[in-house]
């Protein structure tokens, strides 16, 4: 039999060795995630899921509100201040002639408040005092009970504004008008969808890189690789790309999603959207390279990522929760998670438009933290075994 | 004797505060040759192997690989070694050919050779029909082919295949060894590591692990040698087998002893054994024969025979008498299918009381799913199962608490102390009270278990974890005995203990259903079934098997040869 080619040239390969060996795990790699249908659940199905949650499901705003309202006074100006609520957007009203009658209501959550057009409301008015409307709100639930509030408000003086003149109401001496700029709806969608975008990448960065390297572990399929003339720069930086541009794909879906789907702004460039993006996933695949080169198992790989990355691009990135709000020392926990960096330049990049400034700020952050992942990654990942 | 490929001095290596991995072992793999790694699981094996790629690095001592130092020097030895790790390396999402092109760029093999070395890669491994199939849809012995080409591409010097007969049918494994030969007449040198004591013999050389330590390092006939003259089989039994291998066991002048198909193999000590009469022993026609020396003998020499005959375990339970008439597991027309896939088809045979019946095939042939079938785990898509008289499909409870099931790998719970998985599995079985407590304290005695009661199961040696399991299974005192793999992987002490254990029970009326894809644990049972892809294509006891293959070529097969001819045979009827 001679089926095998001369004697092996030794180490000292031809100088393209090492490219087309990068190319080769290229392909292999892109082979795998075509043919896996996990990687395209996490690239793409999982991306869609959250976005329509974030786009449908979960919303900040209190948009019709189921509220009672109980008009005790029956003249026609109090007949008129209802109708106004009746017609708001905000609120989905009940009317009754007794605030008694949404008592048992409010308390069991079947409206969010209470509305009360007191029985001297107009004489009140008429006679120079101040006219009061009450609110009841369930104190339980703080935020509810604020939007309630302040929307209850908002339609008292805008009907207040047009009745001006026909009744004679003492004109406050301050008005206080609130105007919001870049999202004058002020539709939590708006900043949600282009947050969860670094959530996304997040998932494909970093739990998916840290999945497919510890499957190689688990396969034995890494052993193999590293007893062949293969270099540890060669192994992560063929992980690396693959999934770099998995992750834009990503994205790109999801923009195209948020700004077709659900008619979310884009007032920014490309231009920064890919660079703040790319950018991004430098950090994102080095910790997925690291997690799963210090587990190399799955399980613990899939854990460590979900904690350490997708958590903290939820809860400590100003995603959900305002940064400057948290305790100090949250506060500084929040500096090394990258996605609080991408996630206000991207609500920018969707809502304002390019501020690039900011941007170049957040992306030198980035790329920084990106770049202490690589080195920490690299470390570990030496072509031994143990 | 070939060039040095491999010189190891001292090397050891440790993991954790655990006894070393490997314990100073010296010595030397030439090219042109087979060198056996051989050992039980746990021996250092595959530490010894991955020290070799450079992949490892020893604790103490040195390796040199084709003159270059692991230490140092791994990138250079990665460039001209092939490898197969265990689990054959390949990537199961591309396809046959994407696999070699993708080591072929990983090692550097120009494009322009490509056509012809993939070719005769391709026909040499018979994958040419398979090369656009996904290596993931392949069986396990064309992975082990394919992991093989792999490691081929460019012609290494030194190849390093960690138990590549694992798992594997026989006719794969033996189509695998004979393109590995061919290899060594190249000049290239190979490594393979194994727990079958069969290829070990096969093999140019070889170094026997055991523990980390090396017991031995030359070739198999010096190996043999030390028991030449000292093995004997004794033939022409009349009656059971097993209460006389007890009887010959218990004398102190006998070494080892093991049934083997109707016969009973034996060594003696190097005093040499008290003079039997094998007619007052086994009955008229009765003989002692000297038998050729075999690898296995020699290693149970070496670590200071095996235990004596008696079964503590066996002497503690009650008696039910053997009965040959009765039928204690039943299967009829077992059949089940997965979709269009089928598993098992029409299987059919019945165990009576006090008999060993051996499921042997190779992994994926269906051995596993017949025996869920019959401890009711499985419900067959047709036929029926009987346990103990229990229709399998409706009183499957009734069934599972006349049964002791131990599972491949021994299911223990690893992070549970020892009495803790005795008090479990006595739990799950029912048992409460005194007879609880009666039961646990009887097992803590028979199997030793004192001092280890507080270790965690997961940090015994693989010996004992057997020991834990056997217990586990038998705490309920179960009509039947349920073994899946039972000792697959064990060193030939811990193994010959087990069957004693075994052979016991057997002779109270236990009935035992085992499954193996090792051919010599398959003589140790009264008949078997030799299932292949989901068939069962022949039934009978293993010297009937035997005895239907023999013929010019082979005057006296082994069980392997009966199970390649009789795949053969039934392959041939099939086209027919």
């Amino acid at each position: 039999m001679n089926l095998l080619s001369p004697a092996a040239p030794g180490p000292e390969a031809a100088p393209t060795g090492s490219a087309r060996r990068f190319a080769a795990l290229v392909r292999k790699e892109s082979y795998q995630v075509i043919r896996d249908p996990s990687s395209i659940l996490i690239a793409f199905v999982l991306p869609l899921i959250l976005l329509v949650i974030f786009g449908y499901g979960v919303s900040l705003d209190a948009s019709r509100t189921r509220v009672g309202l109980a008009i005790e006074d029956s003249t026609p100006i109090a007949q008129d201040l209802a109708a106004s609520f009746q017609a708001s957007r905000y609120f989905e009203v009940a009317v009754g002639r007794d605030r008694r009658e949404f008592e048992e209501d409010l308390v069991l959550g079947r409206v969010r408040g209470i509305l009360v057009i007191p029985a001297n409301f107009v004489q009140e008015g008429a006679g120079g005092g101040s006219p009061e409307l009450q609110v009841i709100v369930d104190g339980s639930d703080p935020n509810t009970a604020s939007f309630v509030q302040n929307y209850a408000q908002g339609v008292v003086g805008t009907w207040m504004a047009l009745r001006a003149a026909e009744i004679v109401m003492p004109a406050p001496a301050i008005v206080v008008e609130q105007r919001f700029w870049f999202n004058p709806e002020l539709a939590s969608r708006n900043f949600l969808v282009p947050g969860s975008i670094a959530i996304v990448m997040t998932l494909v960065g970093t739990l998916l890189t840290s999945l497919v390297v510890a499957r190689e572990w688990e396969r034995g399929t890494m052993e193999a690789m590293m007893a062949t003339p293969v270099t540890a720069a060669e192994l992560l930086a063929g992980k690396i790309l693959p999934y770099f541009l998995l992750g834009l794909a990503s994205m790109t879906l999801c923009v195209l999603v948020a700004v077709f789907v659900f008619g979310v702004p884009f007032r920014g460039s490309v231009l920064a959207l890919c660079a703040l993006s790319a950018s991004f996933l430098m950090p994102a695949l080095g910790q997925g390279l690291l997690i799963s080169a210090a587990t190399k198992n799955q399980f613990l790989a899939s854990q460590l990522a979900l904690l350490s990355a997708f958590l903290p691009a939820f809860l400590l990135s100003g995603f959900l929760f305002e940064i400057n709000s948290m305790p100090w020392i949250i506060q500084m926990i929040t500096a090394v998670v990258p996605a609080r960096y991408l996630i206000p330049s991207l609500q920018s990049v969707f809502l304002a438009g390019d501020i690039w400034p900011m941007f170049l700020r957040a992306i030198a952050v980035m790329l920084f933290i990106g770049a202490l992942m690589f080195v920490a990654a690299a470390r570990n990942t030496r072509k031994r075994i143990a | 004797m070939g060039e040095e490929f491999v010189r190891m001095s001292q090397v050891t290596k440790r993991f954790g505060s655990a006894p070393p991995a490997l314990d100073a072992v010296s010595g030397s793999i030439q090219g042109g040759e087979i060198t056996g790694l051989v050992g039980p699981d746990g021996a250092g094996k595959t530490t010894l192997i991955r020290l070799m790629t450079g992949l490892m690095l020893p604790d103490g001592g040195t390796i040199e690989v084709l003159g270059f130092n692991t230490r140092t020097q791994a990138a250079r030895i990665q460039a001209s070694i092939g490898y197969m790790p265990q689990r054959f390396g390949l990537y199961e999402d591309l396809s046959v050919r994407e696999n070699l092109d993708l080591y072929a760029d990983l090692r550097g093999l120009p494009l322009s050779e490509r056509p012809a070395v993939f070719d005769e890669l391709l026909t040499f491994t018979d994958l040419k029909r398979f090369a656009g199939r996904l290596a993931g849809k392949l069986s396990g012995g064309m992975k082990q082919k394919l992991g093989l080409a792999c490691a081929l591409l460019r012609k290494p010097r030194l190849l390093l295949l960690d138990e590549p007969g694992v798992g594997v049918d026989p006719i794969s494994r033996r189509d695998l060894w004979t393109m590995v030969r061919d290899l060594t007449r190249e000049g290239i040198g190979v490594v393979w590591s194994t727990a079958y004591l069969d290829e070990a013999e096969a093999c140019d050389r070889i170094l026997l692990l055991n523990q980390g330590k090396l017991l031995f390092s030359g070739t198999p006939p010096q190996l043999t040698e030390r028991v030449e003259g000292r093995v004997f089989k004794l033939t022409g039994i009349e009656g059971r087998r097993r209460p006389i291998l007890r009887k010959v066991l218990d004398d102190p002048g006998v070494l080892d002893g093991v049934i083997q198909g109707e016969a009973i193999r034996l060594v003696l000590g190097a005093a040499g054994g008290r003079d039997w009469n094998a007619a007052e022993l086994a009955g008229p026609a009765a003989r002692i024969k000297p038998a050729e020396p075999r690898f296995e003998d020699a290693f149970v020499d070496m670590l200071g025979g095996g235990p004596g005959g008696r079964s503590k375990l066996a002497d503690a339970a009650a008696l039910r008498v053997p009965d040959e008439s009765h039928a204690v597991i039943e299967a009829k027309g077992l059949t089940k299918r997965f979709g269009d896939f089928v598993a098992a088809r029409d299987i059919t045979f019945a165990i009576p009381r006090g008999q060993i019946f051996g499921l042997l095939g190779p992994n994926g042939a269906g051995k596993s799913t017949t025996f869920k079938m019959l401890c009711g785990l499985l419900k067959p898509t047709e036929g029926e199962g009987r346990m103990a008289g229990f229709d399998l499909r409706r009183d499957t409870a009734a069934a599972r608490n006349r049964l002791g099931y131990m599972a491949q790998k021994f299911s223990l719970y690893g992070d549970l102390s020892v009495a803790q998985n005795l008090a479990f599995f006595a739990g799950v079985y029912g048992l409460s009270g005194p007879h609880r407590r009666e039961r646990i304290a009887l097992m803590t005695e028979i199997f030793e278990f004192g001092p280890l009661l507080g270790m965690s199961a997961r940090d015994l040696p693989l010996g004992l974890k057997q020991r834990l399991a056997l217990a586990c299974a038998v705490l309920h005192e179960p009509e039947a005995l349920f073994l899946d793999e039972p000792t697959s992987g064990v060193d030939p002490i811990t193994r010959r203990e087990f069957w004693t254990h075994i052979n016991g029970l057997v002779e109270k009326g236990v009935t035992v259903l085992v499954t193996t894809h090792f051919m010599d644990e398959a003589e140790y049972c009264d008949r078997i079934s030799l299932i292949y892809r989901g068939r069962s294509i022949a039934l009978g006891s293993p010297d009937e098997l035997k005895a239907s293959v023999a013929g010019p070529g082979t005057p006296d097969p082994t069980m392997e040869d009966a199970f390649i001819a009789l795949v053969k045979n039934s392959e041939a009827a099939e086209a027919a």
